[in-house]
């Protein structure tokens, strides 16, 4: 059995460990690495969403505006967040605390963690599309800087929503994809059952994208997974996300947001 | 001539869709000269269907002004893509070849009632009009070319969304979209998004939603998530107007819908008001 823990993890395995049930989400993130933390409710126009949530954070005594998807633990507190997939409303309350964040000039903490928009007929008459796309625009002009952790599932639209950034960071047993393996499996090969081959084709390990220079950099994982120790995966964390800030808040405003145009205006041209 | 002689030279068989055209919608017949006269709406269920990327610009622009920029940036293959049914870059090829456009949008200069703009027109030929590297690529160009030129930029959307086959590489060609059209605005410039059937997924969740202006044809299918995915979700029937251009008006999100024969004069009129 050692063996097999030895072996190379397929894409499809590390699907498995980005979906964890124990992995830790970003309530455990935030009671272990914030010194402390204040939620701010609200989209001030709809309502709050429960799956994505942000405030004022302190991570290592520096100040910075913290955003990210909530998934739950257990069924009860998965089904009040909606199992980490976000309504209009949630990416409209992120970016009004971004909007905050850039007036206070702090920086954003952006974890991602999640398997997508919610697909409802509500968020389509809300304005999903628009709410996505409008996050787009305005992160790539945000005149502050802003750091992503994808911490598990990077799924579409619904994490590209609040993962436009300075520096795209990834644990090393997340995933981040245009869609799930599963739907892909289902168009591409006509079989769901096929997820696995998907899952390796559409080169979505932290690994890959690393190599695809989609990400700046893997954030490492305890043996096993997140889940096996959430303590030491939240302290690699917070030490990576502390190093980039402290890169990033030394680099004039003007050039860190040319410096993100240029970031994703390379991305497919290499 | 007995019935079963030929005759010595037989008529040439005229193929049906020479001759009469279908409506996609309503599947009503339609003589085909009426049907192109009409730009292809229906004149039974006004529906308007899928145009080619030539067809639009010939529609919207004024005759022999459009010049297509940056032809030479085409599809890009970053994943090595392969399916069960072959190679992506096959497929691509093929779909060049069958098209004529090189990516699923063309770009290019053009004047609109002697109004000098940017446009960029995407065609559902291509892999369903699909958000690929080389799309997002020209769409970036042609926002700094109306930068440059201090034109506006107007992209006509027709996608089903971003393109599997690029995986995260499509994606991130949402965030980098969005990202060109916001210096347009930053540079005052107008943006003007037309929503044309189908405009959906990853398209609609960037740079289609964001105009200054979001102009729809009618009856245009708009929307983020695919109807059979919510209904699963939902485990409800959706209305049958769910998603139509009419119905994203009605929720705050399109500016006007306007019919194809209209859309050109419109686009000039809007342009006049922002100061062109
Ligand atoms: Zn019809």
């Amino acid at each position: 059995m050692a063996k097999k823990t030895e072996k190379k993890l397929t894409a499809w395995d590390i699907v498995q460990i980005a979906r964890h049930a124990e992995r830790p989400n970003i309530t455990d993130y935030i009671r272990l690495m914030c010194d402390d933390f204040v939620e701010l409710h609200g989209d001030r126009l709809f309502g709050d969403d429960r799956a994505l949530i942000g405030g004022f954070a302190t991570i290592g005594g520096r100040k910075v505006m913290l955003i990210g998807h909530r998934k739950g633990r257990g069924v009860e507190e998965n089904i009040e967040a909606n199992f980490g997939m976000a309504n209009p409303e949630g990416y409209r309350k992120a970016m009004r605390l971004m909007r905050l964040a850039e007036k206070y000039s702090l920086p954003v903490v952006s974890f991602v963690d999640t398997p997508g928009a919610y697909p409802g007929s509500e968020a389509e008459a809300r304005g999903q599309a628009e709410a996505i796309a409008h996050n787009l625009e305005f992160m790539a002009t945000l005149k502050t800087p802003i750091v992503v952790v994808v911490t598990g599932e990077g799924g579409s639209g619904g994490a590209l929503g609040i993962a436009v950034g300075d520096r795209i960071l990834m644990l090393q047993n997340a995933v981040y994809s245009v869609i799930s393996p599963e739907g892909c499996a289902s168009i591409l090969w006509r079989d769901g059952s096929k997820a696995p081959q998907a899952a390796e084709a559409l080169k979505i390990t932290a690994e890959s994208l690393k190599k695809l220079g989609i990400i700046d950099a893997i954030v490492p994982e305890p043996t096993g997974g997140a889940h096996i120790d959430p303590a030491a995966t939240a302290a690699a964390v917070k030490k990576a996300v502390l190093a980039n800030l402290d890169a990033l808040c030394a680099v004039p405003l003007k050039t860190l947001v040319a410096q993100r145009y240029e970031k994703f205006s390379a991305m497919g041209q290499a | 001539m007995s019935w079963f002689e030929k005759p010595a030279e037989a008529p040439a068989r005229v193929p049906t869709e020479a001759i009469w055209a279908v409506c996609p919608s309503c599947k009503v017949y339609v003589a085909r000269e009426a049907w192109d006269a009409a730009d292809k709406v229906c004149p039974r269920c006004n529906y308007h269907a899928r145009l080619s990327c030539r067809e639009r610009v010939a529609l919207l622009t004024d005759a022999g002004s459009f010049k297509e920029l940056n032809a030479d940036v085409s599809f890009n293959d970053p994943l090595s893509f392969e399916d069960s049914s072959g190679a992506y870059a096959d497929k691509a090829k093929a779909t060049v070849a069958k098209t004529g456009v090189g990516e699923s949008i063309l770009t290019g200069t053009a004047t609109i009632e002697q109004i000098a703009v940017v446009l960029g027109v995407m065609d559902f030929r291509f892999l369903g009009g699909s958000l690929g590297s080389g799309t997002g690529e020209r769409i970036r160009l042609a926002a700094e070319k109306a930068i440059a030129l201090k034109r506006p930029l107007i992209i006509a959307s027709a996608s089903g969304g971003a393109r599997m086959h690029e995986g995260i590489v499509s994606l991130m060609q949402m965030a980098k979209t969005c990202a060109a059209i916001a210096r347009v605005k930053e540079a005052g410039l107008p943006y003007i998004s037309i929503l044309t059937d189908p405009t959906t997924g990853g398209v609609s969740a960037s740079y289609a939603m964001v105009g200054d202006l979001n102009i729809a044809e009618p009856k245009a299918l708009i929307g983020f998530a695919g109807r059979r995915v919510i209904e699963q979700t939902i485990k409800q029937k959706l209305p049958d107007d769910f998603q139509t251009a009419e119905y994203t008006l009605a929720h705050g999100f399109v500016d006007h819908i306007v019919p194809r024969k209209e859309l050109k004069a419109f686009l000039a009129k809007v342009l006049r008001y922002a100061g062109y």
